[in-house]
């Protein structure tokens, strides 16, 4: 398991200085983390599409964005990833929750769980799963993708990251 | 009064102040009158140019940030006037042509006949919601939300007259964020 306080420092160490989200309990401790660290603010968005565009603000001021979201949300944000963030080239790194993934969830994550990948490469979005033990190497690879102005989504599966609730 | 007199009244007052258009009508009208490299024109994403704005607000709280917003879109992210009135950005400026109808797509009604969307900015934290429904009564309303601290909302109410020869954005997408950022650091 991973920390959720050493990789939201991870985060900030690398300069992403912008944090927004709708909460998961999968993404919980790092949620936590992030309202209980003074450096950089977390913005409670009340929807996956709005916290899009909030970044997509402050990059262009800027800041380099994150975004936490369960991917219950990923519909939501379908277009505006499409319409916004991949013609303008506007990058922005999304720690998405892989609710329903190997179809053991509850009955409204399932179907979500199953086709995030797919939805992910159709859209054109770009994404890695995050483990223990890659999870400096994705990290390197989302700021890479970032620095050529796309968006990268890390996909993190129940039980990576201490949940706080 | 026509949308295209209501932003003849605001853009002579703009300095280098960044604005952020809502889709639709509200690009290509100001993109006709008075092109800026400081204006971002969203020709997708609809209903998030206040979510952008206030992006751009929180990330430059030295800048006046302008929104240059619609009916439909914020009709469509109400939620967003709450993030906006619970962060309260005193940099940030929200102002709504409201015509009551999608134009762009043929002139469907919307809702904001009956919902007064400058009180539900109003009941979301904005410490200042003004409605300008006369030409001489945005200039007075306009810059006492551009002197103030804000978030400030202006809605003005427009008749659903947009002339449909007007053309497009003609920058690509990547012109206009790169104009934008270019403007913002200064450059």
């Amino acid at each position: 398991m991973l920390s959720s306080q050493s990789f939201i420092s991870r985060l900030t160490e690398n300069g992403f200085n912008f944090f927004t989200g709708v909460p998961c309990s999968l993404l919980s401790g790092l949620i936590s983390s992030l309202e209980n660290n003074q450096e950089v603010p977390y913005i409670p968005a009340v929807r996956e599409d709005a916290a899009v565009g909030l970044c997509a603000g402050a990059y262009m001021a800027g800041s380099l964005p994150v975004l936490l979201m369960q991917n219950s949300g990923l519909g939501y944000c379908l277009n505006a990833f499409t319409s916004l963030n991949l013609i303008y080239k506007i990058p922005t790194l999304v720690i998405m929750s892989w609710r329903g993934c190997g179809g053991k969830d509850a009955p409204e994550h399932i179907i979500m769980g199953e086709i995030n990948e797919d939805l992910l490469k159709t859209a054109g979005m770009e994404y890695a799963v995050i483990t223990a033990e890659n999870h400096e190497q994705v990290l390197q690879q989302a700021i890479l993708k970032i620095k050529e102005g796309l968006p990268f989504t890390l996909l993190v599966k129940k039980g990576i990251f201490d949940e706080r609730h | 009064m026509k949308g295209t007199e209501a932003f003849q009244e605001i853009l002579p007052l703009l300095k280098d102040e960044p604005v952020v258009h809502a889709n639709g009508y509200i690009c290509r009208e100001s993109f006709q009158l008075q092109d800026r490299r400081g204006n971002f024109y969203m020709i997708g994403s609809m209903g998030l140019a206040s979510a952008i704005g206030l992006g751009v607000a929180l990330a430059r709280p030295d800048k006046k940030v302008l929104v240059f917003d619609g009916d439909g879109n914020v009709l469509m992210s109400m939620g967003t006037l709450a993030m906006i009135g619970a962060t309260a950005p005193k940099n940030l400026v929200h102002i709504v042509f409201d015509n009551q109808v999608y134009e762009s797509t043929g002139s469907q009604r919307s809702l904001s006949s009956t919902v007064p969307l400058e009180e539900v900015a109003k009941s979301s934290g904005y410490p200042v919601a003004l409605k300008a429904t006369k030409r001489e009564e945005i200039k007075p309303a306009f810059e006492k939300l551009m002197q103030g601290d804000g978030p400030g909302f202006l809605l003005i109410k427009v008749d659903p007259d947009f002339d449909p020869k007007t053309g497009r954005v003609t920058h690509t997408p990547e012109e206009i964020k790169t104009r934008f950022m270019d403007a913002l650091s200064g450059k």
